[in-house]
């Protein structure tokens, strides 16, 4: 009995460690990740957007709805430095709001997805069996729609809309993370400290939530990263196909739906929004990368 | 050898069989009653009668799936509910375009995207390597139709070199291959770049530099045939996301093929024809996965004989 006792507590007693080599890892981190530096600069960016998104409205230099009927289509001007649109209303302003719908429609479903897609992912590669062979064999299906294809085919069954587009991305987001996730699983899984955990009688719950997830965040972060941007294309995708948000919100690819029928006239009204998407996208995958490179270089 | 075809061929029958039947209730998904989704408001309830009877709604599931599979076998995909025409006809009318814009596309951005991803690894943490990444990251990110609209508004509308839109002459094919082909010229690049870094690493690659081969062979000969059988799985991938892509792509160059008739028909809620579509392309992303297995078994002996 003492010396079950003993076994049983040895995890306390090097609980002191880890804290101490996570500290020391997360510096470990910090001091690889700051000599990315396109990878820093896009956080920064991220960051910035981050911050126009919650404060966005309030920063705006005008007013993103309100019409000016005497500067219809204007170009790019000291009182409007991106332009006004077909209703008067300032592109830099409307780019502002928009930020929050935008990061707020590709966020949510990409959480909504990984969720999903974790849970599925880490319980099929621990537990094995027949729910390994369910999870694997639905995203295999779910895989067989190519591309943004599943995100249409679910508009097209549930309508349009941006609640339906964010549902639309979180399903088509989840195969991929159920995959990733589960392959991190089966490598976690056999590791030494989840066989000790184990072998010392801990229950399932507390080895997944304990041991195994912790071991399989690394590739969840890289991967949600990455989906994001993915995510921001789909749902821009969605819109201009006339799927997804209203041309009249101010979501930058509706924005750039309606700014396409002046293309010829005004045609800042589709490079800015387009060009916001592509640098938001670009700063989204290259901090991905970066998070890899320093997380997980073998998965490069 | 061919014991290896045979499984791998019958290996895709259970998922064709899966996505048949989804597809199939894909029309009994659709919240509401789809007769009335298709009819409108307006429709009266007589109009509902009539097509719920010609979609077999009022019929037993398993009916119904019999039908549809009987049909399937049959080259019969229903009628079209907004022309009344055939949808198999339909479907056959619009492949020319999207199949000739799928080639054009791919030849350009798989051989461009490999050599990118070859040169990049080959002048490692050199000037080319960055342009290669830079460009490839860049044709990861940036979002296919709005290239498509800032490549019309320049070469079209601005210098007048090619056609806005159609399929009517070679050079109405420029604008929209580029548009379609820069993903997976970017997916490529990357890929083949990771690749070759992979086996230049290996001890073959070592040694036919230690013979004193000429760098160029050890590269071509050794590094590249190794890192292709890797490659050619992320080409075959990319290639069925094509059909996909041509959506986005045959709407901003107003190309009349499959990808825009998918977009017309949801507009139109003509589920027989979304159906039909959707069938094929997800058959269409099966079968190039299947042949790209096969290639691969090709290309690799150990995955033959596992």
């Amino acid at each position: 009995m003492p010396e079950r006792n003993e076994t049983a507590r040895a995890p306390e007693h090097e609980a002191e460690g880890p804290v101490v080599q996570a500290q020391s890892k997360t510096k470990a981190f910090f001091k690889k990740f700051l000599q990315r530096k396109t990878a820093v600069a896009s956080a920064v960016f991220l960051l910035l957007l981050l911050i126009v998104a919650v404060v966005g409205p309030g920063m705006a230099p005008y007013d993103p709805a309100a019409p000016d009927y005497e500067n219809l289509l204007t170009g790019p001007s000291a009182a409007h430095l991106l332009g006004t649109d077909e209703y008067g209303r300032d592109v830099l302003s409307r780019l502002m709001a928009g930020t929050q719908l935008t990061l707020g429609v590709s966020l949510s479903s990409v959480i909504i997805g990984a969720a999903i897609g974790t849970v599925l992912g880490v319980l099929a590669g621990y537990y094995g069996g027949i729910l390994e062979t369910l999870v694997m064999r639905g995203s295999d299906v779910l895989f067989a729609f190519p591309d943004i294809l599943l995100a249409i085919a679910i508009v097209a069954m549930i309508g349009p809309g941006i609640i339906n587009v964010v549902i639309a991305v979180a399903v088509f987001t989840i195969p991929s993370f159920a995959r990733i996730m589960r392959s991190a699983t089966l490598s976690v899984k056999e590791s030494l400290y989840v066989e000790v955990a184990r072998s010392i009688g801990c229950k399932n719950g507390r080895i997944l939530s304990r041991y195994v997830f912790p071991g399989t965040v690394q590739s969840m972060i890289v991967n949600f990263t990455m989906r994001v941007g993915t995510a921001i294309l789909a749902a821009a995708s969605l819109s201009f196909l006339g799927f997804g948000a209203n041309v009249s919100e101010p979501d930058w690819g509706a924005m750039l739906t309606s700014g396409r029928n002046y293309i010829g006239v005004a045609s800042h009204l589709v490079y800015f929004p387009g060009l916001l998407i592509f640098l938001t996208v670009l700063a989204f995958n290259l901090l991905g990368d970066g998070l890899r490179d320093t997380l997980d270089p073998k998965i490069k | 050898m061919s014991r290896y075809f045979v499984k791998r061929v019958l290996g895709t029958i259970p998922m064709m069989l899966v996505i048949s039947i989804l597809i199939f209730l894909f029309l009994h998904m659709i919240p509401g009653d789809p007769a009335r989704q298709m009819a409108g408001k307006e429709a009266t309830e007589e109009d509902l009668v009539k097509i719920r009877q010609e979609l077999g709604l009022n019929d037993p599931l398993i009916t119904q799936y019999k039908n549809y599979m009987e049909g399937l076998f049959h080259g019969d995909l229903g009628v079209s509910y907004k022309t009344g025409l055939p949808v198999s006809e339909m479907l056959l009318g619009r492949l020319k375009p999207t199949i000739e814009l799928m080639l054009t596309a791919m030849v350009w951005s798989v051989l461009l995207g490999i050599f990118i991803g070859v040169l990049s690894a080959v002048k490692r943490g050199k000037f080319a390597d960055y342009i290669g990444m830079f460009l490839a990251i860049s044709g990861i990110s940036v979002p296919g139709f709005w290239l498509g609209l800032v490549l019309i508004q320049i070469f079209s509308v601005n210098l007048g070199l090619v056609p806005t839109g159609g399929l009517d002459s070679w050079q109405s094919f420029i604008l929209p291959s580029l548009t379609l082909g820069c993903g997976i010229m970017a997916v490529l690049a990357r890929f083949s770049r990771s690749s070759m870094l992979e086996t230049m690493r290996e001890d073959y690659v070592r040694t036919a530099r230690a013979k004193g081969q000429k760098e160029w062979l050890v590269v071509l000969r050794h590094a590249f045939r190794n890192s292709l059988v890797q490659v050619v799985t992320v080409t075959g991938l990319q290639i069925g996301g094509l059909l996909a892509g041509s959506v986005l792509v045959e709407t901003v160059f107003s190309i009349p093929g499959m990808g825009r008739l998918l977009v017309d028909s949801i507009a139109f809620r003509d589920y027989k024809v979304i159906q039909a579509e959707l069938l094929f392309f997800s058959l269409e992303y099966i079968v190039i996965n299947l042949i790209v297995d096969l290639l691969y078994g090709v290309l690799n002996p150990k995955i033959r004989y596992q």
